[in-house]
């Protein structure tokens, strides 16, 4: 089940009393309602959407770390056509 | 896309299979419960690259196939009705019922819409005055938070011609069931990475310890699920027995608390049948008497509307894991995705699509 | 007033009751999958099999006088009638002009037939019969006989509209869906999945906004550059229209009984991809307006993708597989792992789920 996509938060409004905001998915966008992460939430925060609702705000220092740790763990490999990774991106692209 | 495409890289992921491969020293079986993890897992192959070590049981997380015969037999007599617009999200439309399915009733005249989110709903509840609107809650504890805004919110703005015919379900009971059936095999699991969003993992605490098997919290990208399976194999390989959380971008321990009150204070735990399954006590959610007004069940009386279950299904054994779609008599062949006999088969998140679509070369080669 | 809804009764290991045959059209037999395929096999076939319906391409090459006519048709019925990037009209007249060119025929002289709803706004109807002009001037095609109908309000979506063409083949280009062979290489002329999103975007009920355009043109100038530079090296072109590229292939697989093998990334434009995942559909099945496929010698693969980059429409092509003569009739892709899956026609539309 349960199909969340991240997405960017790039504005925040009140809908008569719900807290709603637009999510900006890669080039797409639709209107989220952002109830569940209203506190916690601001402009420009990446959330994770399941069927028009937010439901977790993206940790990115913890995806940015996690992701160092995969990015390191597969340097270490000795296998040949590992060799170029280490000159691959610096983490997460924009 | 951002923190989507990055858990796509290919490189990464061939250096997490080899990290998989070296870290087995025997065969493992594992369970991802939730089918859009079976999704990726199939999609991308990762059951035929880890074949050697790991086994990948599929489990039940697919709300479109455990959803009872009687939930979509009173889903058709509801679509059926002229002063009825019935809306669902797109999986439900082709879950076969006991004769026919939500878009056959729609080719028949019934009002049949896809909706995106359940707010998209009430909104057309408030659109069209002149009709009734029902929204099909069907999901896992993902989806609870969503459709119990819908209730709450129509109730709200005084939104009267709306509600909701529910099937919800919970994961901890189901996984509790496999692991109480004496024919288990699983002995790690990948938990599902947003019912975990919503819900923490705390839940899951007691079950790692009681039955001693290895949960890992697992998102759903390619390198998400391989990632978790490492984990959880590292866990295997060390005999520990531990909660732990792959998907850390998205999940934390207690979870989100705003969404679990709102899911509490609209719903409350009943028991709840299992397509191809049977009943699991206290396993799903019901709304609370309190919300009764926007429970389609009384308001359409349709507590009369029962369906039978063979009782020699497959569609169980595979939602238990205890058969492989392809091992099926009946897949491929009688039972395709034109023609379903089962849930199994329709849900694109369904463990018998998923082989059907996209690993029919796998079964050939003979597993 | 108690209903009880009986499973059928359980036959060894019969799953629960088999759904009887469809007695009715459903939406999924326009979608171009299997129900689409099946409607076609069992009900239209029987009744008018010759050889040229028989192979099934997109227009028919018949004799006349020693010559050959190539006709074609095609019918639309979009939904909104006016979208990102264009309007029926539009459609209606690429669509044919793109069959036509697709069996390797100078496309001249279009019939238009109009179903119009009572009550159609006719500032709409004067825009889509401006975009049909200035699209038709634009391909070298006249409007020669028409025919216009009106129904009552209700019971259409606003308008319906037919076209069919004639057009003048070309001696010695005879693409073909029957003529692939192993070793071809598989091109597309560009990203896919531009006009199915462009669509649903416009679409009550799913409502996102998105930069994304349909991407309805003609096709003909790049068929006319392949037919020059590579001539009879282009085996089969197709114009990957409802149930999208993977249609277009497994129809291709199929009717010259080979296999095909698609590269791991197949063009998808940004924003088609991130709506694709927001409403998990899979871009591979969604509709195109713009695009052609194509199954050309691997001698000719080169000369055929600078034919194709010679035009703006076909600047992004690209080789996106090969045919193969294992697995013959089915379609894979090779996943980023290395593991193969099948591309498989759905059976209908896809639709958009949560799970």
């Amino acid at each position: 089940m349960c199909l969340g996509i991240p997405g960017r938060v790039i504005d925040r409004r009140d809908d008569a009393g719900l807290a709603v905001g637009t999510v900006d998915f890669g080039g797409v966008r639709r209107e989220v309602c952002l109830a569940y992460v209203s506190d916690e939430v601001e402009v420009g925060d990446y959330v994770v959407v399941h069927v028009g609702f937010a439901i977790s705000r993206v940790d990115e220092e913890e995806a940015r770390r996690t992701f160092e740790v995969l990015r390191e763990m597969s340097q270490l490999e000795e296998l040949g056509w590992m060799a170029d990774l280490a000159d691959a991106a610096e983490g997460v692209q924009p | 896309m951002k923190y989507l495409s990055e858990y796509r890289d290919p490189d990464l992921a061939r250096s997490l299979v080899d990290r998989i491969q070296r870290k087995a020293t025997r065969r493992w079986t594992l369970m991802e419960v939730c089918g859009g993890q079976t999704h990726t897992i199939v999609k991308q192959g990762i059951h035929e690259v880890l074949d050697e070590v790991v086994e990948m049981i599929h489990g039940p997380g697919c709300p479109v196939c455990v959803t009872p015969l009687e939930q979509i037999d009173r889903a058709l007599h509801l679509a059926s009705r002229p002063d009825v617009i019935f809306t669902s999200f797109g999986d439900m439309l082709r879950v076969p019922g006991s004769e026919c399915d939500l878009l056959q009733v729609k080719a028949r005249g019934g009002n049949v819409t896809v909706v995106y989110s359940p707010l998209d709903a009430v909104q057309l509840a408030r659109k069209h005055p002149d009709k009734e609107i029902v929204f099909f809650a069907v999901g896992f504890e993902t989806t609870a938070p969503a459709n119990a805004m819908a209730v709450w919110r129509a109730r709200e703005l005084g939104v009267e011609n709306f509600s909701v015919l529910v099937s919800h379900v919970t994961v901890p009971p189901a996984m509790v069931a496999i692991l109480e059936d004496p024919a288990n095999r699983v002995q790690a699991f990948l938990a599902a990475g947003h019912v975990c969003t919503v819900m923490g993992w705390e839940e899951y605490e007691p079950l790692a310890e009681r039955y001693r098997v290895p949960i890992v919290v697992t998102g759903f990208e390619p390198l998400d699920i391989l990632e978790g399976i490492w984990m959880a194999v590292g866990q295997l390989e060390d005999g520990r027995h531990e909660v732990e959380n792959q998907y850390v971008r998205s999940v934390r321990r207690d979870g989100n608390r705003p969404a679990q009150d709102l899911v509490r204070t609209v719903f409350h735990t009943v028991d709840r049948g299992w397509r191809g399954i049977g009943t699991i006590p206290a396993s799903g959610l019901g709304l609370r008497p309190e919300f009764a007004a926007y429970d389609a069940e009384l308001r359409f009386g349709l507590e009369g509307i029962r369906a039978e279950e063979s009782a020699d299904c497959r569609a169980g054994d595979v939602l238990r894991g205890h058969l492989k779609p392809y091992q099926c008599p009946a897949f491929g062949s009688r039972c395709t995705p034109e023609r379903p006999l089962g849930a199994p088969m329709v849900s694109t998140e369904g463990a018998c699509a998923a082989y059907y679509n996209f690993g029919r070369m796998h079964a050939a080669a003979g597993a | 007033m108690a209903t009880t809804v009986r499973g059928l009764a359980a036959q060894g290991i019969v799953c629960p009751a088999p759904v009887p045959a469809h007695d009715r059209v459903q939406l999924g037999h326009g979608s171009g999958g299997k129900m689409s395929a099946s409607l076609l096999r069992d009900r239209f076939m029987p009744r008018f099999s010759n050889r040229w319906l028989d192979e099934l391409a997109d227009g028919a090459r018949v004799p006349y006088d020693g010559l050959e006519v190539a006709i074609s048709t095609d019918t639309f019925v979009v939904s909104p009638l006016e979208f990102p990037g264009g309007n029926i009209g539009h459609l209606a007249v690429h669509g044919t002009v793109n069959d036509l060119a697709m069996v390797g025929a100078s496309p001249r002289y279009l019939s238009v037939g109009f179903v119009l709803e009572e009550g159609l706004d006719l500032a709409l109807l004067d825009r889509v019969l401006d975009a049909m002009a200035r699209s038709a001037a634009a391909c070298g095609v006249e409007v020669v006989t028409g025919d216009t109908k009106v129904v009552d309000r209700g019971k259409g979506d606003g308008l319906f509209v037919n076209t069919t063409g004639i057009g003048f083949p070309w001696p010695g280009f005879r693409p073909s869906p029957t003529r692939a062979r192993p070793g071809d290489f598989v091109l597309v002329s560009g990203p896919i999945g531009r006009h199915g999103m462009a669509i649903m975007a416009a679409r009550e009920g799913l409502a996102f906004s998105a930069d994304i355009e349909s991407d309805t043109a003609s096709l003909s100038p790049l068929v006319d550059s392949l037919r020059l530079d590579v001539g009879d090296g282009v085996h089969c072109l197709r114009d990957a229209t409802r149930g999208g590229l993977a249609s277009a292939l497994n129809e291709i697989a199929r009717s010259s009984h080979v296999g095909v093998e698609l590269a791991a990334g197949v063009p998808v434009p940004a924003a088609v991809e991130a709506a694709c995942e927001m409403l998990g559909l899979d871009p591979l099945y969604v509709a195109n307006e713009g695009v052609l496929v194509a199954f050309v010698t691997r001698e000719r693969a080169d000369a055929a993708l600078a034919a194709l980059r010679s035009h703006a429409v076909g600047r992004s092509a690209v080789a996106v597989g090969h045919v193969t003569e294992a697995h013959p009739g089915i379609v894979v892709q090779r996943t980023a792992l290395g593991a193969t899956r099948v591309v498989d026609l759905l059976p209908g539309d896809q639709l958009p789920r949560i799970c």
